[in-house]
């Protein structure tokens, strides 16, 4: 088309052109201008995410401890090391528990409190302000925060302690068996807000004439949402599952403010894993075998997300 | 809510239901803010002896004194001011240059389709969506290599590297909801890439300017985990010196200036979220809805 426009254009000029003799360099440059533009893009995601992707897979088929060390290759044995460490069994359990937890409360929170903010609610910029504040925030400062909070002597415990519940006893923070679901209280603390902000917006974007046409028809209210507004929210929902499961996995931060990983290794989340094993413990083929198991998991759920919002675009 | 017909006492028992929720739920989600805030006015006396929600005795802000210049961070005692500082100077160029790169991709994709173009998009779009666990190796041996080890301008340019793929996603979905008939009518009239991108797209890119903005100002800032992998004992940005100050341990844990200096950290990002909380919102939800 632009090739088209560019030919129309140079004759339009009033330059003497024959229509076939070959076109200007400029002209040829302005064809190519988008994919120049694009090229250092291009490269770097080509070499900064692919190519490095395949270092890493390349680092975790070595032994490589300290440094990286491309001469001893030892096949799987990184990954089968992988699974057969406790630290990384444990990591990856917290991983399903603190995701799906994190996910679905998540959900069902914001899912709630955006059916409840849509009600023509008086000041609902303001109290859509202080839900979505913590969105804003590191999770280094939500981690510090909590921790306070949930500090077992000085916290919560002894608040209710003054507060009459003598009998209140809240240790998460440091009981091994508990302590991954303080991460999930921080953690939903920050990111609900952001949910319901996404169904709000949702629920603002369903056509009101159906609506409208079914409250003539006497449909009531909790009718209309179930049959209506929640199907259209669907691709609201698919977003919101994919960014909070990215969240999830990637959650690195929380836990080193948060937990630090403890008590023991109670904690570990595969990215606090890897960071501890390549980092500080010079194991950097066992650290690159858990980095690429992050990216399977990343890609387990990616996959089918791209497939169907590709998808979807071609018949629009 | 139609003025038609009255309102029943049980409607207005359940406006009431839903009021008391919104509420009470606004309440917890200001709770840790409150905390932080008490926490950081108090003397440690008064923390021992009061409780989290307590009201201060006296306000006092030594602890916020302390946070901002002498708290040790690790090896250093001179607070967080130093790495409140680095965080700027590591945020401002990272946002400028992603942005405007994005800006540029997302309309060469989305005005000037060739052949092969979405395939890009989508090559780039899985950048959204990596662990950078799997970059972070690879990534520290590169920086070595070319020198940029521990340093301001790595992180930078680290930041940059990461981020394109998001601003890029940003300005993509902007720009196709603008016509294109007006891109058209000036490729018609002769207009080239570059006069079409600063007469007809830019002025029209304001809103998804400042969303970006504000959304890689946000992620930057906020980052600690090329923060704390790249950067040297001078270059730490503040979220890797606040989790060093928290974690230090050396003689009484001082709770009142943790939370000052969390407080210190945040403060950026929330006065922009204050500023234009509009725009935050969008970027999430434009980012996110029309992925």
């Amino acid at each position: 088309m632009s090739n088209n426009n560019a030919a129309l254009k140079s004759g339009a000029d009033g330059l003497v052109q024959p229509a076939a003799a070959p076109r200007r360099f400029s002209n040829r440059l302005q064809d190519w201008l988008p994919q120049i533009v694009l090229a250092p893009s291009f490269l770097i995601s080509l070499v900064f995410v692919y190519g490095f992707i395949i270092w890493t897979a390349v680092l975790s088929f070595t032994n490589s401890r300290m440094l990286p060390n491309y001469s001893n290759f030892v096949g799987f044995d990184q990954y089968v090391r992988l699974f057969e460490n406790d630290r990384w069994a444990v990591a990856a359990t917290n991983l399903l528990i603190f995701g799906s937890l994190f996910m679905l409360i998540c959900l069902l929170l914001g899912a709630f409190m955006a059916v409840l903010l849509d009600q023509k609610i008086r000041q609902e910029g303001a109290i859509r302000t202080i839900y979505l504040y913590p969105m804003a925030l590191s999770f280094i400062v939500t981690g510090t925060a909590w921790k306070w909070i949930l500090n077992p002597g000085l916290g919560l415990e002894k608040m209710m302690h003054d507060w009459g519940f003598t009998q209140f006893t809240f240790d998460w923070l440091v009981n091994p068996d508990m302590a991954k679901y303080t991460l999930v209280i921080a953690a939903v603390w920050q990111s609900s807000g952001f949910v319901m902000a996404m169904f709000l917006a949702g629920l603002r974007g369903v056509d009101n004439s159906m609506i409208k046409a079914a409250q003539l028809d006497g449909a009531s209210m909790p009718t209309i949402y179930r049959r209506i507004v929640l199907p259209c929210l669907r691709p609201v929902l698919f977003s919101a599952v994919m960014i909070l499961a990215h969240i999830a996995i990637k959650s690195f931060d929380l836990v080193m403010a948060l937990t630090g990983g403890g008590p023991g290794y109670s904690t570990d989340l595969p990215a606090t894993f890897m960071y501890a094993h390549a980092f500080t413990r010079s194991q950097i083929g066992l650290g690159s075998a858990s980095a690429m198991m992050m990216l399977a998991g990343v890609l387990a759920i990616l996959v089918p997300y791209l497939y169907s919002e590709l998808r979807s675009k071609r018949n629009d | 809510m139609t003025n038609t017909r009255p309102v029943s006492t049980g409607e207005r028992l359940a406006r009431g239901g839903i009021y008391a929720i919104l509420i009470a739920a606004a309440l917890v989600y200001l709770l840790p803010l409150a905390v932080m805030l008490l926490t950081s006015v108090k003397t440690l006396d008064d923390i021992r002896t009061g409780n989290i929600l307590s009201l201060p005795v006296e306000i006092v802000f030594d602890a916020w004194h302390k946070a901002w210049s002498n708290a040790c961070t690790g090896v250093s005692c001179n607070g967080v001011s130093g790495f409140f500082w680095n965080s700027f100077q590591i945020v401002i160029p990272a946002v400028l240059i992603s942005t405007f790169v994005g800006a540029l991709n997302g309309y060469a994709l989305t005005k000037w389709r060739f052949k092969g173009s979405e395939l890009f998009f989508a090559l780039m779009l899985f950048g959204c969506f990596i662990p950078f666990q799997v970059v972070l190796l690879p990534m520290a041996q590169t920086l070595g290599y070319v020198g940029l080890a521990n340093t301001t301008t790595g992180l930078v340019f680290v930041h940059v590297v990461y981020g394109i793929a998001f601003t890029t996603l940003f300005f993509r979905n902007f720009y196709v909801g603008i016509p294109n008939e007006l891109v058209l009518a000036a490729k018609l009239d002769g207009a080239g890439f570059f006069t079409i991108f600063w007469r007809i797209l830019l002025p029209v890119s304001a809103p998804i300017i400042v969303v970006c903005i504000i959304w890689q100002f946000t992620q930057i800032w906020n980052d600690f985990l090329f923060g704390v992998v790249f950067s040297g004992q001078d270059t730490k940005p503040i979220t890797v010196a606040l989790n060093n100050l928290v974690n230090t341990t050396t003689g009484v844990k001082e709770y009142n200036v943790d939370m000052a200096a969390a407080i210190i950290a945040a403060l950026p990002t929330l006065v922009v979220y204050v500023a234009a909380g509009k725009y935050f919102v969008r970027g999430l939800t434009a980012g996110a809805v029309k992925g």
